[in-house]
């Protein structure tokens, strides 16, 4: 019984900062990285660059473990995070350059190119590093949690350096969200009207690289590109306009790094990096299901409705065809052509009826005047629609809207006109 | 062998091209082009076959493919003297069309380059940016998202935002591509307005049974400049046969298309 309990209650004094200088310092250091990942990964996903960045995120390894040794030879007694994260830097850089330098090249394209250099500076990676590891093997203690992350080793010095990138990182984007935004948008055009778009590219280009170093130490640099991506993945699903998905992926990020290091010093011996990102997945998962208008939920709901109101159209249209009315043991027979099942049927009725569209007295089911002349609307609407795509064929079918209650709606009325001419043209003998 | 035949370029021209040639990947797809736009007003239809180079022959004049000779002027000034006053309509295609803007902030972004580095859109902009949108009768449709407008009404969103650019010269890339007629006959109205207020517009067109019609010029292109004119001199079968070769639909529809210009 003690366990939970007492879990949920460091969790909760974690979670509100109650719980000493360490816990905070963690808390603040992820949760700023969280939101700046957030927000200009949004930029580096609109730009489509989003496997870049993972491929940054691997390629800082053999800078890493290159700096490591660098600071070695200038007296350092263990990993330090600057020359750490400066060599992270250069190698990460060197890596996008190379694959912008071999998609240049007609044989390969980019996500070959992403997965080369990804994979053969990750392994230069991890050969220098288990050679390190052998051969001075006493100073190497922390450096593998550049792999995986390892935020609860942060220093106060640590964090305010990460919490100020950060900042700058954000209020650049915001700053710059239109030009950022036109160029992820359609850079051809940017570049027509004369903004510097390699610049901006590079700009933005840096910023993802910037947040991929800083975020290393934390969450390590196989998962650094997840915090870039899984926000805005999440934000995209709640709004369509760049400054509120921009916001949201901010604090979809934030939310992520502030509860992932508060679970991770809650529970023990789990690596921060990892727990960030499964509470980033879990935000990003309940975003599909329960986001309004693009959520699962929200679509299935739709798409259940539009069917029903077509399931009524048609009932309404078989009603027509039978003179109006028709006996309760007839309906069956009336819509054997649906193949609907009694069940479905009977739902169907009593929603018709509710409605008031049909009327059932002894057994016998009949249109309202409302139900016959939404009957007759929908009939003449099918026959517009047939008759405008038989005429028009050539024309845009994506016009064609059979739910609609007139279909002047979509087309105009002259064509209206002329459709309804050559329908009673083709009536006639 | 006579000497090559190099026209006078005019400075007062609102487009000369001279001698450009543009190649990708050592093989050139566009060979010593000259060309100059009349210096009046005029809409002018680019027409030639699939690979002939007529979108090349804009992005290279926009700056957006490199030219590997030759020279691009607007009224005698080089592209970056002049870039606030030339507008662009890209291919439908060439966007992502899921990107989260609403098709209003799309035709902000005409505007961009005025409001600048970092100022915010501000009202008198959205207000200009929707009086564009009202020209191409999407007024209604202002705050949707661009994947729920129909292949018409991105097109003309695109419109929109280059007449929020309010340039003087215009290049569009097939911007009659898979719209209807109806929306057809609806940007070919505003095109034919905004020729009125004085500006020249240089459209990259597929259909030439409609060329006659709705064009004052025409430039036939096959990876060099077969004729350009206006569309009453060169609009003929011969210029049609050296531009489209021995394509015989194209060639049917060319004579079909001529027939219908001499009735006119």
């Amino acid at each position: 019984m003690d366990g939970p309990v007492t879990f949920w209650l460091d969790f909760w004094n974690i979670l509100t900062l109650r719980s000493g200088y360490n816990a905070t310092l963690v808390i603040l250091g992820t949760s700023s990285l969280g939101m700046a990942s957030g927000v200009v990964g949004t930029f580096a996903v609109l730009r489509r660059r989003a496997l870049m960045a993972d491929a940054l995120g691997h390629a800082t390894l053999p800078g890493v473990v290159g700096g490591f040794l660098l600071s070695l030879i200038f007296g350092a007694t263990g990993p330090e995070i600057l020359p750490l994260l400066i060599g992270g830097a250069c190698s990460g850089l060197l890596g996008i350059w190379l694959v912008q330098f071999l998609v240049r090249h007609p044989r390969i394209r980019e996500d070959a190119a992403i997965g080369l250099v990804l994979s053969t500076f990750f392994g230069l990676g991890i050969v220098l590093l288990s050679v390190v590891q052998t051969t001075v093997s006493t100073q190497t203690a922390g450096l593998d949690s550049y792999i995986y992350g390892q935020a609860s080793t942060m220093t106060k010095l640590d964090v305010l350096t990460l919490a100020s990138l950060s900042l700058l990182v954000v209020l650049t984007s915001i700053l710059l969200r239109n030009p950022f935004g036109q160029v992820c948008f359609d850079a051809d055009f940017a570049a027509t009207t004369g903004w510097p778009v390699d610049r901006i590219d590079l700009l933005m280009m840096g910023l993802v690289a910037g947040v991929c170093v800083i975020g290393i130490p934390a969450v390590g640099l196989m998962l650094v590109v997840a915090l870039l991506i899984v926000p805005c993945a999440a934000a995209r699903l709640w709004s369509t306009r760049l400054i509120d998905v921009l916001m949201i992926s901010g604090l979809f990020g934030g939310i992520s790094g502030w509860f992932g290091a508060a679970l991770s010093s809650s529970l023990p011996n789990l690596p921060t990096g990892p727990i960030i990102v499964l509470v980033a997945g879990f935000i990003f998962g309940f975003s599909l299901i329960f986001a309004p208008r693009r959520g699962i939920l929200s679509s299935q709901w739709d798409s259940y409705c539009r069917n029903q109101r077509i399931a009524e159209d048609h009932a309404l249209e078989h009603f027509i065809d039978h003179d109006d009315s028709v006996a309760n043991d007839g309906l069956s027979a009336l819509f054997s052509v649906r193949g609907w099942s009694v069940r479905k049927i009977n739902r169907l009725m009593r929603r018709l009826r509710a409605k008031d569209f049909v009327q059932c007295s002894s057994s016998v089911w009949s249109l309202t005047p409302s139900g016959r002349s939404r009957g007759l609307t929908i009939q003449r609407n099918h026959r517009l629609w047939t008759q405008y795509l038989t005429s028009h064929a050539d024309i845009a079918a994506n016009h064609v809207d059979w739910s609609v209650d007139q279909v002047e709606h979509v087309l105009s009325d002259d064509l209206v006109a002329q459709l309804e001419d050559q329908l009673r043209l083709g009536s006639e003998p | 062998m006579s000497p090559i035949h190099r026209p006078e370029h005019s400075t007062n021209s609102p487009l000369s091209i001279h001698a450009m040639t543009v190649a990708y990947d050592r093989k050139p797809v566009l060979w010593d082009v000259d060309y100059d736009a009349p210096e009046e007003p005029r809409l002018i239809a680019i027409v030639g076959p699939n690979g002939a180079g007529k979108s090349t022959l804009i992005k290279a004049c926009l700056g957006l493919v490199p030219r590997a000779s030759g020279l691009v002027a607007f009224r005698g000034k080089p592209l970056d003297d002049v870039r606030s006053t030339i507008g662009y309509v890209p291919q439908r295609e060439s966007v992502d069309w899921e990107f989260p803007v609403t098709a209003l902030d799309v035709v902000c972004m005409g505007r961009y380059r005025k409001i600048g580095w970092f100022r915010p859109v501000r009202q008198k902009d959205r207000n200009a940016a929707l009086v564009c949108l009202d020209r191409v009768g999407l007024a209604d449709l202002a705050d949707r998202q661009i994947r729920q407008l129909s292949g018409g009404q991105q097109q003309r969103v695109f419109l929109a935002r280059a007449l929020a650019q309010e340039a003087d010269l215009y290049f569009m890339d097939e911007p009659f591509a898979g719209v209807d007629a109806a929306t057809e006959q609806a940007i070919l109205g505003v095109l034919r307005e905004m020729k009125n207020e004085g500006r020249t517009i240089i459209v990259v067109h597929h259909d030439l049974q409609t060329v006659p019609s709705s064009f004052d010029e025409v430039i036939f292109l096959n990876m060099r400049v077969v004729d350009s004119g206006p569309v009453a001199e060169v609009f003929h079968e011969d210029n049609l046969r050296k531009t489209y070769g021995g394509r015989l639909t194209m060639l049917a529809e060319a004579a079909e298309a001529v027939a219908r210009s001499e009735r006119r």
